[in-house]
């Protein structure tokens, strides 16, 4: 489990009724290394500012998170963490590598409008 | 706008800022610390610190939580991940803006906004970081398992990764613009010693070729001036640090290399402005070197403000 103070999805069964019955869900699929933990930080530090969107982690190395390692969107990512954007159950949004705050309110903003 | 006042603001939450929060607050001084980053700075980049007396070995993390911790128990505010907006350092009543919407002053302020790593400023680099570009070997290295992979870089930063990317690649070039190494000789041995590693040397790089993925690097051989590409399924870049000094750089001396020139009491040429870390003239950049000058510019700014 990632030591972090998002909440964390732990299996597929729950990653799907996440993703299925919010509206804005963003997952953050990482390690605890030096490029995802600020990814991390970002989402614990707007979750107060986007309550209409639902903030997860993931462990990159679970079974469970092929539904992010092997996304059509991910195909060519090479770099942690790989952060996901789903709109009613569908992904609308993927990026990989780490991303500083602007980089994400930009994502949240354009897709999660309120 | 609500405005709010402190005695002290401490600008960057590394272990410099972490430090000046630690003792400006535990001199019962109303003290913000305000970061534009992740609590920690750069030392969140470091799995495992062993030089840092009086711990064994943790990582960067780790050691940033306890200073975090240690600060906001003697009553220092933090706010990090904020961008600054807006600072006036040169009135006697500092002020700085973050997110265009709050505002806090303060009658004195320490500067400790460290490094970050220098990029190429190359065509592509930003379009394939992550599609083919790295800068941390520990956390992309098995996505390259079996690959050939470039190392841009000739300091011990480059040397080390490259070599720690053994573990997982086919081979590892290392594309370095001068003809000599500005690394310790261990890591020089190390990396020349490593039959997965061979070297391009005098090699300025141009740019990043591919569609959607990166696919080469296009390089100058500065021996021949000739314009050269290398295939290759990846590239890791470290070619050093520079000083975060953008937002004040008008207003503050720096030197030739933006290095904030401070005395030995850690004081800017602005009255009422300490600095401190790495974004100071030094030679030597360590967690133990950014808490001495922390201690060192937080016991000064006290000093000010009880001479006032
Ligand atoms: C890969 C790597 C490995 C290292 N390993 C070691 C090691 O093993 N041992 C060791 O002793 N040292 C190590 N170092 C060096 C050490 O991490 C640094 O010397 C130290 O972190 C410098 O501390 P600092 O507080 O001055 O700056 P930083 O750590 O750079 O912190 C500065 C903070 O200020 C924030 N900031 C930037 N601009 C602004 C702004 N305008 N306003 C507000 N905040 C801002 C940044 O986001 C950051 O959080 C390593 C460095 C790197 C990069």
């Amino acid at each position: 489990m990632l030591r972090t103070n998002l909440k964390h999805i732990e299996s597929e069964e729950q990653f799907n009724e996440i993703i299925n019955n919010n509206e804005n869900v963003m997952v953050c699929c990482g390690r605890m290394g030096p490029m995802c933990l600020p990814v991390y930080d970002i989402m614990e530090n707007l979750e107060e500012k986007y309550p209409h969107v639902k903030f997860y982690d993931m462990e990159f190395d679970a079974p469970h998170a092929h539904v992010i390692r092997n996304h059509p969107l991910a195909r060519t990512f090479m770099g942690l963490p790989f952060t996901f954007y789903y709109k009613n159950g569908e992904a609308v949004k993927a990026t990989t590598s780490i991303q500083n705050k602007k980089q994400v309110k930009t994502i949240l903003d354009e897709y999660f409008a309120k | 706008m609500d405005v709010t006042h402190f005695d002290a603001i401490v600008l960057g939450g590394g272990p410099a800022g972490l430090t000046a929060g630690i003792y400006l607050s535990r001199a019962n001084l109303k003290t913000l610390i305000i970061n534009e980053g992740s609590i920690g700075g750069q030392m969140v980049l470091t799995h495992a610190v062993a030089n840092y007396p009086g711990v064994l070995e943790d990582s960067g993390r780790n050691i940033s939580q306890i200073m975090k911790e240690q600060a906001k128990s003697f009553g220092c505010k933090i706010e990090s991940n904020v961008e600054i907006t807006k600072l006036d350092l040169k009135s006697s009543k500092k002020m700085v803006e973050i997110d265009d919407d709050e505002v806090f002053t303060a009658d004195v302020i320490v500067i400790a906004t460290g490094g970050k790593p220098r990029t190429l400023g190359v065509s592509n680099e930003e379009k394939f970081k992550g599609l083919g570009i790295s800068y941390c070997a520990t956390c992309d290295g098995d996505f390259y398992t079996d690959k050939d992979v470039v190392v841009i870089g000739g300091g011990n930063s480059a040397l080390e990764e490259a070599v720690s990317l053994t573990k997982w690649v086919k081979s590892i070039t290392i594309l370095h613009q001068f003809d000599n190494f500005q690394a310790h000789e261990k890591a020089i041995y190390e990396a020349t010693n490593n039959e997965k590693i061979s070297f391009i040397l005098n090699a300025d790089v141009k740019g990043f070729l591919g569609e959607n993925h990166l696919s080469g690097v296009k390089y100058q051989d500065k021996n021949t001036a000739e314009i050269k590409e290398i295939t290759t399924d990846g590239v890791f870049i470290y070619i050093g640090y520079i000083p975060n000094v953008d937002k004040f750089k008008d207003e503050i001396s720096v030197n030739e290399r933006n290095e904030i020139i401070v005395d030995s009491n850690m004081k800017t040429n602005v009255d009422g402005v300490f600095a401190a870390g790495d974004v100071i003239q030094k030679k030597f950049r360590q967690v133990t070197t950014a808490v001495s000058d922390g201690t060192i510019a937080a016991l000064s700014a006290i000093e000010y403000l009880q001479s006032k």
